[in-house]
């Protein structure tokens, strides 16, 4: 049962993850360059209204607004510098998934690598204190009563 | 001693952290736009289809830029404000009809009343995109020589008016 269940919700994550079918207007005439410039961009954008969604992924009235801008852009032959360019003086860093390093931004860049280093710690110091806990030093004369006690025991059921 | 002291520090963090996030709105995004000259544009004005209403004709005053629409539901709750600062002929309020039928608008107007100047018809968005607009209403204040001093992102509240925005007018207007 447990399996079943892992696979299915395997298989929910697998099959949501390709999904693009909010994109339209993706007419380039044939340009697979452009197009795939296009699909580039338009999954690096953030929409600001449903902000956990790329423009890509969002159905919003925004989202197809930009999509149609970035389409223009591209058909007008701006550069993918240019376009984000046109974003950033727009709404800022924030409708980049992939923001530029500065000093605003760097907790955002390496405060997930200070978490892990922090967990590495957390996890080394309680192995160590687990393992010195394991082997507690014994006195010669219990493992002898030990030893005595189950000799016992091994007599009486012979 | 220690065994109880962690969990109580990561506990405290924890708490401090939550009191500062919660209270941030992720939706307030820091716009790009602050201190920046107001993008120029011209569109036709809502009353006045025949007639263009732009940022040429606005430089040498201070002034606020609302955006609304007859579809939004938010900017009903900040109307009657609007209304209400118009009234007391501070400032002048510009409306930026955003991606609205010229009819319902109208409608809307003689529903609610109008305390807008002039409203310009952004009919596709383009100049709502401009200015970097992704949640009506929002508002902008611009200063005599057309630069952005504030934008405020939702619905106006007199507390706002009064203590946020009228404030920098004041000080822009004397300025």
């Amino acid at each position: 049962m447990k399996k079943l269940t892992a696979i299915l919700l395997g298989l929910c994550l697998l099959s949501g993850a390709p999904v693009q079918a909010a994109v339209d207007l993706t007419d380039f005439d044939g340009d697979t360059v452009l197009e795939e410039r296009y699909h580039k961009l338009v999954t690096e954008l953030r929409c600001l209204v449903c902000q956990n969604q790329t423009i890509a992924d969002s159905n919003a009235d925004l989202a197809k607004d930009l999509r149609r801008e970035v389409r223009d852009m591209l058909v007008g032959g701006k550069t993918d510098e240019q376009i984000k360019e046109f974003m950033l003086a727009r709404y800022g860093d924030f409708v980049l998934y992939r923001p530029p390093v500065k000093t605003t931004t760097v907790p955002l860049w390496i405060g997930p690598f200070v978490l892990l280093a922090i967990g590495l710690v957390v996890v080394a110091v309680m192995v160590r204190r687990r393992s010195r806990q394991a082997q507690p030093e014994m006195r010669s004369e219990d493992v002898e009563r030990a030893r005595k006690l189950l000799d016992e025991n091994q007599e009486q059921q012979s | 001693m220690l065994r109880y002291l962690i969990p109580l520090g990561i506990f405290l963090v924890l708490v401090i952290f939550f009191a500062v996030g919660l209270q941030l709105d992720p939706r307030e995004v820091p716009s790009p736009l602050i201190d920046k000259p107001a993008p120029a544009f011209e569109v036709a004005q809502l009353h006045r289809p025949e007639a263009r209403i732009g940022t040429d004709q606005l430089r040498g005053q201070v002034w606020l830029l609302n955006v609304w629409a007859s579809w939004c539901v938010a900017c009903r709750s900040e109307h009657p404000h609007l209304v209400e600062l118009s009234r007391q002929k501070l400032v002048p309020i510009y409306g930026l009809n955003y991606k609205d039928e010229r009819a319902d608008a109208l409608r809307w107007l003689q529903q609610f009343g109008d305390p807008y100047t002039v409203s310009a018809h952004d009919l596709d968005g383009r100049v709502g995109l401009d200015y970097g607009v992704y949640g009506v209403p929002e508002t902008f204040l611009i200063d005599r020589d057309g630069v952005i001093r504030h934008k405020h992102i939702g619905p106006l509240n007199p507390d706002i008016i009064n203590n946020t925005i009228m404030p920098m007018v004041r000080q822009l207007q004397q300025g």
